[in-house]
């Protein structure tokens, strides 16, 4: 439980640093330092048990359907990495509070950072491989946020872009391969993974999983050929390089290498993808740093060189070289974090981090000028410091190895030539900053920082020295623990010593040294090689390549959505044609074995006029008002064949909605011009026109091949029970209201919807009124011819009585709520036209939104009617009642539901109608119906 | 008896028609209560619902008709989740209506109601007409909807969303007609018994049916070729009613799952899961245009947009992939991607008002009023989009490319939905910094974000946290909803099998 203390604890610290911003930097420091602080206790209270090669763990069950458990485990590896993260980020808060100044957000600030810590331990802390990517992708996201901290610079926007960029394309990278890692052990726990060797080396997936996991690595520790991002996070503040780019986030990928190196190391490929990548890295960082006239430059170059080595060392896959990598690991984090804090300070008390105004500073800052030159010698691994060990240890491994075959003798030159640029571009940052001549154009005068912004600098460079004077006394077990970690096995032999006595390391150390010197003492003629080489930089140029894929995928999604409707329904069409061809295609015949009608004249004729109409229809689209009256005649036929064919309450439905539906295009054709241009190019015809010819024919083959087979349905259920259970002879008007009236539910909402959508989409149209139409013939001005006016008053009575008739009809013959609200509408509609809107405004007293509302009420009242006796919604009930004088008939609480689909319709309606009318008079809309303002 | 299951189509049914009459009808204040009336009883209802399907599964009868003649209600756990869902996103999107757009045009709130009542229904019921039924009403309310508050840019948009979705319903009918001529039935269940006993020669006309569903569906959570709709509708919509549209697409893939799932699932006899060989290399597809469309995005309502295809993809994948196993892992991640689309535009809406005439195009602007409240949420947003840790996002992808094992399904799934979320992390890194970071230098305008607005993309973002700790519980109900969709035909098979004793008698 201890453990889950620590990211908990560091979590916390970021939120403390939140609410103490308000107190002033100090307090802000002090309070949240505290968090740290206490969990880097923790960790040092499990020393003993650490240092006697215990395992501690920590686990809860979090999401078992992904193996993820909130899992930690504390063994030498995460106990070194713990101590450097939460160490080093301590004495980095404690510089902070100086470097930032008082306008700065250092709340914000020390939240990130914390925030960032907490990710950290995570990750080294983590016993589930899931988990540990978890904190992974967290240091990914938490970096971003730091290094664009300045966030008002375009160079740290780009420069934390591109990290994230590319840390996170690792992590992802990762995340395949942690998550094959898993599928193949069984397990993400690390435990279980770590004791897999035999398995995954053995496994198809290896070499992927392996490749996987480098890219991660690699990305994340800069490694080639993915190094660039990390000169450009140097646009951070400077305490956020130190931490980052030296104890922590680069030291990711070299964790995740080192405790992977039990399952993943010792074979070829690991040899050769590690080592190399590490060379290359090692070799190309220490070279470009030597040309970086940018202090923090130079260091982050520098930190790619290291880290180059420690990936090297890693890849020698020897189990001595591990330790040295693990060694170099403590080494690089001390001497690199102090030299960071070094250049910060030099940025910030002189203005400048530019080599070539900076120079001759000794005497205007000593002290931090001989903290800095000997965390500088211990980077060149000048001897008594710790730097010198591990290299001394490095070269010896390189000579010890035979990973190359013949050609293994390259890899201690190339580590040799690689250490003398390291020699060469320290004694550049001590030699050109500090001495060579007097300072140039600085924009301050350089004088020494305050006293505890140094602390942290002169904490870190004694420990160089003491570590490399006492290795045994002071790292022995520490590093002893981790290597073992490392290894998962036993110790190899070695022993910490300054002094191996005269050998071939020392020789190339000897050789490094005095290179290194030539280097620096004739780099003019390097710098002038390297003049020929334009400068690039990658931060820009990975800005334009995603500028120019945004601007690619623009110019193919232009190409491919046009915004046209006409292609979308194209590709509605053509993918119904994929879809229904290939299995019609599979149907031997398409007539089934039901026995057929005959056919008689006027069942041919009908057809024939059907058939020509709709192609009539299409060909004179162009003439709307002529199309919509062919399109009348389609749907006469349609009412019709339905009376033909024995169904009297659709044919009365589809009559009503006929004329109610020609009425509002008549409308709506008023305001629209008479004749289409025709748009489509000729291709276009031709591709539609073949469309719609097989979607005809499809729909057609499926229409038939349906309808010619015969069919066992629950229809049969209907036609039995609808008298017996439904108290009803007209089987349709029970289905509707009765059996399926939740379906009718459903529909007279959607109705009442249509006609609120209708008004919302009319009460802000403001349409220009033609006097005439298109041809230049004006509108009749008699508008209410006089005999129209005299006989539709006198049909309204007749047509509300038929209304009436046929809605109590409804339940036993053709009829129902229905039909007899459009017919109801029809009549109304039809008093509109004669009289015109102001006559009828001021007589016809109806709120057709309440018409509506209260039908659907009506409705809903009847549904939910059964409830009280227990029954479900909808619940129907009917009875035979013996009314005086009138004699016995029959209640049916469907009754009471069809009256409100009666009411719903011709409020829906009458509210659609009335509204695209209002517009064509000079009142637009009624005022009830008004905007409520 | 218990008629809870009814209760998310018949509350916000009766809310939308008290709203409409007389006394409310002019009144949005009034409307407004009734609204949140509603709600308060829909969170008791699913409250309820949770608990009751922790039971087992239940099945409403209207009417009293027992399956097959009569239309039943399926209260399962894939229902419940949805329709809580749902609830939720509605109720958070309602109270960022609630802050002005609720007076930019009539009828906002019963509209709302409808809306939500077309939605549930849809989740909810077990019968394939009456899915219809409940398609259009949420597609008609969401017509009226969509051009609320008027403007060139809505009337545009919602012309090629009805036109298509026109047509979209006319193919429903004919699918419909089609199963109906062979199946003859309408129950899902039923038509799920019938499918595996179907004569050969019978097959090819359902399938071709079916397939037409498979449009429709398609259609309505905009599978490629079939998403040229979304980024526009969406990015015109009134931003709340773009938040609630984010569960639109959703409808479509549950319909997909139940019926290609239910019906033509397994069990199906020659027709056994018959649309996973379209489905499989659309939806590949469909992230991969989705992912030119995040990179090719120049604003964040159309970014938001794109990311949804992209999740639609992802979902479709989920379906068709290791046999169905990835399907729980698809409905955590349903869940997820739903709130964080609905989050995402509604932060557009509020980065659009507070940065003036740039409004929400990634280019250089003034600074917002208030840039550390919506940075903020943004950046939760973002990662949630791109699916990194801590957030819910990273569950969801994890569960999905964590449940392919088959090499071949691996290799195409895997890069697909990696290589998206890399795609993701460039495009909204650099939509961050560029909205929030590159300023003109102009002053900040003065327009705050109302604490309605605030409170309800902070409801939406606060879910993700919440899924993510107590992702036991979510991924396990989520399991069971994938074993419902074959488990509940065989429970209504069952009941259909040995109908319980029914007094039809009348009174």
């Amino acid at each position: 439980m201890a453990l889950f203390w620590v990211p908990l604890l560091t979590c916390s610290g970021s939120l403390a640093a939140l609410f103490t911003q308000r107190l002033g930097r100090s307090a802000c420091v002090a309070i949240s330092a505290l968090f740290p602080a206490m969990a880097l206790a923790i960790i040092l209270m499990h020393t003993k048990q650490v240092f006697d090669l215990e395992q501690i763990r920590f686990t809860a069950s979090w999401i078992p359907a992904l193996g993820l458990d909130l899992s930690f485990r504390l063994d030498g590896l995460s106990f070194l990495f713990a101590i450097l993260i939460l160490a080093i980020g301590l004495l980095v808060m404690l510089y902070a509070r100086y470097y930032l100044s008082a306008h700065e957000a250092a709340g914000r600030f020390y939240a990130y950072l914390l925030l960032f810590m907490t990710a950290m331990v995570g990750i080294v802390l983590s016993n589930n491989v899931l988990q540990m990517w978890f904190f992974w992708e967290l240091t990914s996201l938490t970096s971003f946020l730091l290094i664009s901290f300045w966030n008002h610079r375009s160079d740290a926007r780009k420069g934390a872009r591109m990290a994230l960029a590319i840390t996170g394309a690792g992590g992802l990278a990762l995340l395949a391969g942690l998550l094959l890692m898993g599928q193949v052990v069984g397990s993400y726990d690390l435990d279980v993974i770590l004791n897999s060797r035999e398995l995954i080396q053995s496994s198809e997936s290896y070499l992927i999983m392996l490749i996987l996991v480098l890219i991660g690595a690699f990305t994340k520790s800069a490694q080639f050929p993915f190094f660039f991002w990390l000169p450009h996070a140097m646009a951070a503040p400077t305490p956020v390089s130190a931490y980052l780019h030296s104890a922590t986030m680069v030291k990711a990928g070299i964790f995740l290498m080192a405790r992977m190196f039990p399952v993943l190391a010792g074979t070829e490929a690991w040899f050769l993808l590690v080592s190399v990548t590490g060379l290359l890295t090692l070799l190309i960082g220490a070279y470009v740093a030597l040309f970086k006239h940018d202090l923090k430059g130079l260091l982050a170059y520098s930190t790619v060189s290291h880290l180059g080595l420690i990936t090297l060392l890693l890849g020698l896959g020897t189990d001595l070289a591990a330790v040295a990598a693990v060694f170099h690991i403590i080494n690089h984090a001390t001497f690199k974090a102090s030299l960071f804090m070094a250049a910060g300070i030099i940025d910030h008390e002189s203005g400048s981090r530019d080599m070539r105004k900076l120079n001759g500073l000794f005497k205007y800052m000593p002290i931090t000028a001989t903290l800095a030159m000997v965390a500088s010698a211990a980077m060149a691994g000048v001897p008594l410091l710790n730097g010198f060990l591990s290299k001394e240890m490095f070269f010896t491994e390189t000579l010890q190895q035979s990973t190359l075959g013949s050609i293994s003798w390259m890899i201690p030159v190339f580590a040799t030539i690689g250490a003398a640029f390291s020699v060469a571009y320290s004694l550049r940052f001590i030699h050109d900053v500090f001495f060579n001549g007097t300072p140039g154009d600085l924009p301050k005068t350089p004088h020494e920082p305050p006293r505890y912004m140094r602390v942290p600098v002169e904490v870190l460079v004694a420990l160089c020295l003491i570590v490399g004077i006492f290795p045994e006394a002071t790292v022995g077990k520490l590093l002893a623990s981790a290597s073992i970690a490392v290894l998962g096995g036993d110790l190899p032999y070695y022993h910490l010593h300054i002094w191996h006595g005269f050998n071939l390391p020392l020789v190339m150390s000897i050789l490094a040294m005095a290179g290194g010197a030539a280097i620096y003492f004739n780099r003019h003629v390097l710098f002038r090689i390297q003049a020929n080489f334009a400068e690039k930089n990658e931060s820009v140029i990975f800005d334009n390549a995603v500028k120019k894929l945004r601007d690619a995928s623009r110019w193919l999604m232009d190409g491919i959505d046009t915004g046209a409707t006409q292609r979308s329904v194209f590709w509605l069409l053509f993918l119904a044609l994929a879809f229904t061809l290939p299995p019609l295609m599979g149907l031997n015949s398409t007539a089934g074995l039901r026995p057929q009608l005959p056919l008689d004249p006027v069942m041919i004729a009908g057809a024939t006029l059907l058939c020509v109409c709709s192609v009539a229809t299409v060909i004179w689209h162009n003439n709307r008002l002529l199309s919509l009256l062919l399109l009348s005649v389609v749907g006469l036929i349609v009412s019709i064949s339905f009376a033909l064919f024995s169904a009297p309450d659709l044919a009365l439905t589809q009559l009503s909605v006929e004329v109610v539906t020609i009425i509002l295009l008549l409308l709506a054709l008023y305001f629209l011009p008479q004749y289409v241009r025709n748009h489509s190019s000729p291709g276009l015809i031709v591709r539609d026109l073949s469309v719609s010819v097989l979607i005809g024919g499809v729909v057609g083959t499926l229409t038939y091949a349906m309808m010619t087979r015969p069919l066992d349905s629950i229809a049969e259920f209907y036609t039995a029970n609808a008298k017996l259970l439904g108290g009803g002879t007209n089987i349709v008007n029970v289905i509707l209201v009765d059996f399926r009236g939740f379906d009718t539910f459903g529909e007279i909402t959607v109705l009442a919807i249509a006609a609120i959508g209708i008004y919302k989409l009319i009460a802000r149209m403001r349409l220009f009124q033609p006097s005439a139409n298109i041809e230049g013939i004006p509108w009749a001005k008699d508008k209410h011819p006089f005999m129209f006016e005299i006989i539709s008053q006198a049909l309204l009575p007749l047509a509300l009585m038929v209304s009436c008739y046929i809605f109590l009809r409804g339940h036993n013959l053709p009829g129902g709520g229905f039909i007899a609200g459009l017919i109801t509408s029809v009549a109304i509609i039809q008093q509109y036209i004669a009289h015109g809107n102001d006559w009828l405004v001021p007589r016809i007293k109806l709120n057709y939104l309440t018409l509506l509302s209260s039908g659907l009420l009506i409705a809903f009242i009847t549904g939910v009617g059964g409830f009280i006796w227990q029954q479900p919604f909808l619940k129907s009930w009917h009875d035979y009642v013996d009314i005086p004088f009138i004699g016995e008939i029959e209640l049916a609480s469907a009754m009471g539901f069809d009256l409100g689909v009666y009411l719903t319709v011709i409020g829906s309606s009458m509210m659609i109608l009335a509204n695209l009318g209002g517009l064509t008079t000079a009142d637009r809309l009624r005022p009830q119906n008004r905007e409520a303002k | 008896m218990s008629h809870l299951p009814i209760l998310p189509v018949l509350v916000p049914s009766l809310a939308a028609i008290i709203m409409l009459l007389p006394p409310l009808a002019k009144s949005v204040s009034r409307q407004r209560t009734i609204a949140w009336l509603a709600f308060a009883i829909m969170a008791v209802v699913c409250w309820q619902l949770v608990a009751s399907v922790s039971h087992g599964t239940t099945i409403y009868v209207l009417g009293g008709w027992q399956p097959p003649f009569g239309i039943m209600l399926l209260v399962d756990h894939l229902s419940v989740m949805l329709v809580v869902l749902t609830t939720f996103l509605a109720f958070c999107a309602c109270l960022y209506g609630s802050a002005g757009e609720e007076l930019t045009g009539r009828f906002f709130y019963p509209l709302f109601m409808f809306q939500l009542m077309g939605i549930n229904g849809a989740f909810l019921t077990g019968d394939i007409f009456n899915l219809f039924v409940f398609f259009e009403v949420l597609l008609i309310a969401s017509y009226a909807l969509l051009i609320h508050g008027g403007g060139k840019e809505k009337t545009g948009a919602a012309f090629h969303y009805i036109t298509l979705n026109l047509l979209g319903s006319a193919f429903f009918l004919i699918a419909l007609g089609t199963l109906y001529g062979t199946l003859g039935t309408l129950n899902m269940a039923d038509m799920a018994a019938k499918v595996a006993t179907l004569p050969p020669e019978e097959q090819a006309i359902t399938k071709a049916g079916a397939l037409l569903l498979l449009l429709v569906f398609g259609l309505k959570s905009a599978m490629l070729p079939l998403h040229f709709w979304l980024a526009k509708t969406y990015s015109a919509a009134p931003p709340p009613v773009a938040a609630l549209f984010a569960i639109m697409t959703k409808v479509g893939l549950y319909s997909i799952f139940r019926v290609f799932g239910g019906i033509f699932g397994a069990d199906a006899g020659a027709l056994a899961n018959m649309a996973d060989a379209w489905i499989w290399p659309l939806g590949l597809a469909t992230i991969v245009i989705g992912s030119l469309g995040v990179l090719a995005s120049p604003s964040l309502r159309l970014l938001a947009a794109n990311v949804i295809i992209v999740s639609v993809g992802t979902l479709l994948l989920s379906f068709v992939v290791s046999d169905g196993q990835s399907l729980s892992a698809g409905l955590y991640y349903l869940v997820h991607s739903t709130l964080v689309g609905g989050a995402l535009f509604l932060i557009a809406d509020l980065i659009k008002v507070q940065r003036g005439s740039a409004q929400d195009r990634f280019v250089i602007a003034r600074a917002m009023a208030q840039p550390g409240l919506l940075g903020a949420m943004f950046f939760t947003a973002a990662i949630c989009a791109v699916g990194l840790p801590p957030l819910s996002g990273f569950v969801g992808k994890a569960l999905i490319l964590n449940s392919i094992s088959e090499p071949l399904e691996r290799t195409w799934v895997w890069s697909s939905i990696l290589l998206s979320s890399l795609i993701a992390l460039v495009v909204f890194s650099r939509a961050g910094t560029s909205l929030f970071w590159h300023l003109s230098g102009k002053k900040a305008g003065e327009t705050k974000a109302q604490p309605a607005q605030i409170a309800a993309i902070a409801l939406l973002l606060l879910v993700t946290p919440v899924i993510t700790v107590f992702a036991h519980p979510v991924t396990e109900f989520a399991q069971q909803a994938a074993n419902d969709i074959a488990d509940s035909m065989h429970l209504v098979q069952d009941i259909i099998a040995h109908p319980p004793e029914v007094n039809y008698e009348a009174h």
